[in-house]
């Protein structure tokens, strides 16, 4: 008898291409937020195949905070060009000269939360009605709770006392004008899973995942990238390490971890056997037990 | 390779609910399969180390895992439906996790949707109550395949096994009132670990599997309808491109059945009928297709489809109907409007509908029907009937979980405010 059984990643990237079809039909002009990042790149993925042979029905935005890698930005322009993938960057840098941001100041400051009004001002200005985000239920708590689609308001927040109940494969993305909502295909999908897929499929990610040579400080236990946009504490002392990114966010941010892991199998082992969340190395995570909360009723996504 | 870079092939997914109150140990469950299977890190657990001090818990508090927001903390309530991931060479699974507070029928019945397997938790000590039964049945009324009950706190009844026979005896009494196709007992102690992940050795008058050793073997290739055709089109895809200058493709998800290249088949509403010419993927055309696949069918002729629209099997066809019965949990604060008009999603397909009737509410405690009470409000389970502004290609739930749900939605605030199951 054949066992009509789909493997783990079979059945989630299945979920995944209905969700963003999904997108592709309720919304008039959605949009797929890409960081670069390993979680929007599978994302992307899921995308093309999604609307194989015709191309991604809608353009990308990259929120820039102006302290990417540039590893990622060199990564994701290449990437665009390979796709014929129509890019929109919105800039902190710009919010910021506009004043709707204020740089923070001191050794821990961060254009994170900086994101927020750039990205809502993105979606104002070209009038998404649809952000699609690879945000994954297993990062954080707060994310836990999310949707598949999330509604947000006119002001682009999240209420999570009033989101709608999803049942079965059915979703409801009826919204009034101004509203808008977030999706997020790999809702279900883990670190393992994200790695596993990306192995399985022979997805391109940024050398900045794989084990390299790189001067690092250690500020709190979390090992920071020495660029020259990171404020520096006098008497620190940096170090040349073998390290690797789990995440990629900000340069100011991003915590590196010790690895040799320089192959997608040895990062899939080393992930197997890692005693620690990915976003453990997140300076922004750490600033309170209830940050990500925070930053996602803002508008985060 | 290792196995990690390798076995994860052979790995498939299990979805399965837990409902229940804080004092029925599910949390410290949860926190037990999570802790066992090493899906804890280590920053997770540094940080619950230091909450259960701070508490003043004597041992690590593994509840305090699934502990939520703060806008939750602040308000001592738990909002709905948290997921919960965790993995063993076998298997992913994905718990949703459903807090026993007052929204809970809502909420159970939005974990369940979902679910392969649901596990009721039974407090040895209490043995079964308003909410275990209120839970068996909603786990039968919405069709998850599987039910485990885990009689919990054994440590708390000196590890009895008349204590266990006797609640199985009550439970299974129950449940057989119900449409339950599967259900297996398990004593443990969620605290203790006893039968969750590793064997005990306290009770070795049990002589079953560990609750761990079910969730990994348990079947669930059969959970799909692998006999009905069923493809609700999602999505046209046109590439307008050179290449495929004459490409229209069907993309959608199979709702049921096995699609093979060509298959007859028909489209409905127009009744059109043609052959599968070829069923894409990215990866490459694809021989045959079931449930939960997402592909594109393309046909041999030219016929108009578009979304909403739905390719069967000729020979196998659903029912295309406008008069539809069904089960309806209420899951907004404003009551549903006996003859009131709402906007509903089925399958791919948008609708409006009138309620045409309500005739019955269902007491879920006693599971009593209600004739004559029109009141259907928040967490009320009804029968009642609609008719819809257009034919609907549906099944009965119990045949087709997908086919067979549909949503209400408040037309003027946009809320889903009613889960339908078709009779």
């Amino acid at each position: 008898m054949t066992s009509y059984n789909l493997t783990h990643l079979r059945e989630l990237e299945s979920e995944g291409i209905y969700i963003i079809r999904e997108v592709a039909a309720q919304f008039e002009n959605p949009v797929l937020m890409f960081s670069g990042g390993k979680d929007s790149i599978c994302m992307l993925h899921l995308a093309i195949k999604a609307f194989y042979p015709a191309k991604v029905p809608f353009p990308l935005l990259h929120v820039d905070t102006g302290h990417n890698f540039p590893e990622t930005i060199a990564f994701r322009d290449a990437l665009m060009k390979k796709h014929d993938l129509n890019l929109i960057v919105g800039s902190v840098q710009d919010a910021i000269n506009e004043g709707i941001a204020t740089e923070e100041t001191g050794v821990s400051a961060s254009r994170i939360r900086l994101q927020i009004p750039a990205l809502l001002k993105a979606i104002e200005d070209n009038k998404f009605d649809c952000a699609l985000g690879g945000a994954r239920r297993d990062e954080e708590k707060a994310r836990a709770k999310e949707r598949f689609f999330s509604h947000r308001d006119d002001f682009g927040q999240w209420d999570p006392k009033n989101q709608r109940p999803e049942l079965w494969n059915l979703f409801n993305g009826r919204k009034k004008m101004g509203e808008h909502f977030r999706v997020f295909p790999l809702s279900n999908w883990t670190e393992m899973d994200v790695w596993q897929y990306i192995l399985h499929e022979n997805i391109d990610i940024p050398n900045l995942y794989f084990a390299h040579q790189r001067e690092v400080v250690n500020r709190d236990g979390v090992l920071l990238y020495k660029s020259d946009v990171l404020p520096t504490i006098e008497g620190e002392e940096s170090k040349v390490m073998s390290v690797r990114f789990r995440t990629i966010g900000d340069m100011t941010s991003t915590g590196a971890t010790i690895s040799d892991a320089d192959t997608l199998e040895k990062i899939v082992e080393e992930v197997a056997s890692t005693r620690m969340t990915e976003r453990g190395g997140r300076a922004d995570d750490k600033r309170s037990e209830t940050s990500m909360e925070d930053r996602k009723k803002e508008g985060y996504f | 390779m290792s196995s990690s870079t390798k076995g994860y092939l052979d790995m498939d997914l299990l979805r399965f609910s837990t409902a229940g109150s804080v004092d029925d140990g599910k949390s410290t469950l949860i926190g037990r399969l999570l802790y066992d299977s090493k899906s804890i890190f280590e920053d997770q657990m540094e940080a619950i180390e230091k909450s259960s001090k701070r508490h003043g818990d004597g041992e690590v508090n593994l509840a305090l895992l699934t502990d939520g927001l703060k806008a939750e903390r602040e308000q001592g309530i738990t909002i709905d439906v948290a997921y919960r991931y965790f993995a063993t060479p076998k298997r992913k699974f994905i718990i949703a996790d459903t807090p026993g507070h007052v929204q809970y029928t809502r909420n159970m019945v939005t974990g369940a949707s979902t679910s392969n397997l649901a596990i009721v938790l039974v407090d040895a000590r209490k043995g079964m109550t308003e909410q275990s039964r209120r839970h068996m049945f909603i786990a039968s009324l919405l069709r998850i395949p599987h039910l485990v009950v885990c009689v919990n706190k054994m440590d708390l009844v000196d590890y009895a096994e008349e204590r266990f026979e006797e609640i199985k005896e009550e439970m299974s009494d129950f449940s057989s009132k119900l449409n339950v196709v599967d259900v297996e007992f398990v004593p443990i102690s969620a605290l203790k670990g006893d039968n969750v992940v590793e064997r005990t050795d306290k009770m070795t008058w049990y002589e079953g599997p560990t609750l761990m050793y079910i969730l990994e073997n348990v079947h669930i290739a059969s959970d799909h309808n692998h006999i009905d055709c069923r493809f609700p089109v999602q999505y046209v895809i046109r590439p307008h491109s050179d290449e495929y200058h004459d490409y229209r493709g069907y993309a959608g998800r199979i709702a049921g059945g096995v699609y093979k290249t060509g298959d007859e088949v028909t489209a409905l509403p127009s009744g059109f009928k043609s052959t599968i010419s070829s069923i894409d993927t990215y990866d490459g055309p694809v021989d045959k297709a079931f449930a939960p696949m997402s592909v594109t069918i393309r046909l041999s002729d030219e016929i108009d489809i578009s979304r909403g629209d739905m390719i069967v099997r000729t020979n196998n066809i659903p029912k295309v109907e406008q008069d539809i019965e069904l089960m309806v949990c209420w899951l907004s604060k404003t009551n549903l409007v006996p003859r009131g008009k709402y906007a509903l999603k089925h399958t791919s397909a948008d609708a409006r509908c009138i309620i045409n009737e309500v005739k019955y509410k269902v007491n879920i405690n006693t599971l009593h029907r209600m004739e004559g009470d029109q009141v259907i409000g928040m967490n009320d389970i009804a029968r009642i009937s609609i008719r819809t502004t257009k034919p609907l290609f549906h099944d009965t739930y119990r045949r087709n979980r997908i086919t067979g749900s549909l949503i209400l939605i408040d037309e003027a605030t946009n809320e889903t405010v009613g889960a339908c199951m078709i009779i």
